[in-house]
């Protein structure tokens, strides 16, 4: 009985429908990953208290110099070490020039700096940290040990190696940081293509004749965006604290032009007596270096948001 | 024609076979990678096989035989150690510049992770037209925009969602996706690497079905990798079975199944399920003993003998040759 059920039913009496079930519909809005990192970003308040004080160090380094009654280099030997007053908002130096004037000509120097150091990141490191990873083997092993070379090079070595050639200015602190700053970014860089570049979304690029160039530039860079980008929230702060402290050396800016830390180093002699002048280049860097702290850690964990404990 | 290629086309059947010359030969093709101290991983060793225009190649074997690896090598995303592969009589491997690029257009593939595939920074519609914007066939960005709806529609998805990311889809849609990429050159061969393994059971026979369904209206030609027997019974004319990076067979489909040549084959197929708890409790299922040898340090003569019911002396000394034991019907086994 059974045997004659299964011999009855064929293949035959079977027919395809063409039916076709509608195409499933996506309810939620569309949301791009970059608005999805922005709005974990601004919902960080500490990151974005990070990135107003960037923002009003920007502003103030723009018009502070301007909106100040005093320029920033006149010596004015009648009224040295004065307290900050409504004249001078931030008092004077030894010289009698205008602390407030010579704080945003240094935090100029300072973005100066650091904007460099980003541009040299980007530019170098992504590059040459690209090329690494991307085209790997003999190429790959050649680049790397170059890389681990320049390395070992004392940054301060590179200065001073520098100044035997140059006038020191920013922009040998500048020269300095090209040599050796963009290294870290490379390795970062490197890391993170050797990992996405056997990707199947890699490899289907391949598969429909994608050229080596459009690879790196339009797949694997721009999903290495999150790490260059963090780790250029520490370059920057570290290229500028690497100024201050030259500067303060002597190795870098030098007078009359001002930088916080050749401004620290003027206040040092007298800072008992004069605090202020100690206390303003002392407190913009400090908040400049957490400002960007808490502003790299807010844009990782916005990149990342597994990784936030 | 000859016999073998006469076949019924509307009941699941289509013609095999040398209907128009072969569209694609692999021909003695083997891919090794080195891995360090002077030895090498043999992933694809010495493996010849065509497809036919409008034919389905299923390949199958377990993890790690090298099918994906000849799937790659076959599309030249891996350069070959030996061996050649020849598209409509030319020899891919030979091409470069903008043959090379022209060749890109004919073959296409499809791939196993549909998370992994989409590129997360693209939104659809410049996954899509990627290969559009590669060989510049693109147009207006009106036109491209248009080329793009229309492959969606193709796909069964809508149009309204190509500026979509990828992490907002399904894993089928993911793979629908993927299916129009490679779809946007109109490609005569399509190698697909696992297209439905990553994938639910109710989502597979959706995909299984698309595919069907564009190969019948397009005329699409392809190489079918999996590791699901009946699901690759479904969809192939053909089946190859490889084993350690070699082929141990390779006949029709329902010649296979109905009448496996080679131990491993008959290993493999005993152990499908049948949806019928009394047939399947009767079965007997040939279950092989040992482990799957390595492929840095394959096994003397046959790579099967290690686990095979019926190795003898023979097997080891030497390796069978693959031949054809019935008409149509190939095996590696000396006694096939």
């Amino acid at each position: 009985m059974k045997d004659n059920r299964t011999a009855a039913v064929t293949k035959q009496m079977f027919k395809r429908l063409s039916f076709r079930p509608p195409a499933e519909m996506i309810a939620g809005e569309s949301v791009p990953m970059w608005r999805d990192v922005l709005r974990r970003l601004v919902s960080n308040k500490l990151a974005m208290a990070g990135v107003v004080f960037l923002v009003l160090l920007a502003v103030m380094a723009i018009i502070g110099p301007i909106i100040s009654p005093h320029d920033y280099f006149t010596n004015n030997l009648d009224r040295t070490n004065e307290p900050p007053s409504s004249e001078y908002w931030f008092g004077t130096d030894s010289l009698g020039r205008d602390l407030f004037s010579r704080i945003w000509m240094g935090a100029r120097i300072s973005l100066i700096v650091g904007l460099a150091a980003a541009v040299i990141d980007l530019v170098v490191g992504v590059i040459y940290g690209g090329i690494m990873g991307f085209v790997g083997g003999r190429t790959d092993e050649v680049m790397n040990k170059a890389s681990e070379i320049l390395y070992s090079i004392p940054y301060l070595l590179v200065v001073i190696l520098l100044l035997v050639v140059l006038e020191p200015s920013m922009w040998t602190i500048i020269l300095a940081l090209s040599v050796t700053g963009w290294i870290n970014m490379s390795w970062i860089v490197r890391g993170q293509i050797l990992q996405l570049k056997n990707q199947e979304y890699v490899l289907a690029a391949r598969s429909l004749g994608a050229s080596g160039s459009r690879i790196l530039f339009k797949h694997l860079i721009p999903n290495t965006l999150g790490p260059i980008i963090v780790t250029l929230t520490l370059t920057v702060p570290s290229a500028i604290f690497s100024e201050a402290f030259l500067s303060f050396l002597g190795l870098g800016v030098q007078s009359p032009a001002a930088s916080w830390g050749t401004m620290i180093n003027d206040a040092l002699a007298s800072w008992t007596l004069y605090p202020w002048q100690m206390l303003f280049p002392a407190l913009l860097i400090s908040l400049t270096m957490l400002a960007f702290n808490v502003f790299g850690d807010g844009l990782r964990d916005a990149f990342d948001p597994k990784l936030k404990k | 024609m000859s016999v073998s290629t006469v076949t019924k086309t509307e009941n699941g059947f289509r013609p095999t076979g040398a209907s128009g010359g072969p569209l694609l030969e692999v021909d003695r093709l083997s891919k090794f990678f080195p891995v360090g101290g002077g030895q090498t991983l043999k992933a694809v060793n010495d493996l010849s096989l065509t497809v036919a225009k409008g034919e389905t190649l299923g390949v199958v074997g377990e993890s790690g035989c090298g099918k994906s690896t000849a799937g790659r090598t076959i599309m030249r995303l891996y350069e070959p150690t030996a061996g050649e592969t020849r598209f409509e009589g030319r020899n891919i491997y030979k091409l470069k510049g903008a043959e090379l690029k022209k060749l890109r257009r004919e073959m296409a593939m499809i791939f196993q992770d549909p998370y992994a595939s989409l590129n997360p920074r693209f939104n659809i519609t410049d996954i899509i037209a990627e290969p559009l914007d590669i060989h510049g066939i693109a147009g207006s960005s009106k036109e491209r925009k248009r080329k793009v709806e229309e492959l969606l529609e193709l796909v069964g998805l809508r149009p309204e969602h190509a500026n979509r990311y990828p992490h907002e889809f399904s894993g089928g849609q993911r793979q629908r996706i993927g299916i129009a990429r490679a779809l946007a050159v109109r490609p005569k061969f399509i190698v697909c690497d696992e297209p439905i393994s990553a994938l639910d059971v109710s989502i597979q026979a959706q995909v299984v079905n698309l595919l069907q369904e564009l190969q019948k209206s397009l005329g699409l030609t392809y190489l079918f990798i999996a590791h699901d027997l009946s699901m690759v019974k479904h969809i192939s004319d053909r089946v190859a079975v490889m084993y350690l990076g070699k082929m141990v067979e390779l006949a029709e489909s329902s010649e296979l199944y109905a009448n496996p040549k080679h131990p491993y084959t008959q290993a493999l197929l005993s152990a499908i399920p049948i949806p019928d708890p009394q047939i399947e409790a009767q079965k007997e299922r040939i279950v092989l003993s040992g482990d799957l040898p390595s492929p840095i340090n394959p096994p003397s003569g046959c790579p099967f003998r290690t686990r095979c019911p019926h190795a003898t002396e023979k097997c080891a000394a030497e390796a069978p040759e693959f031949r054809e034991v019935k008409d149509g019907h190939w095996a590696a086994c000396h006694y096939a």
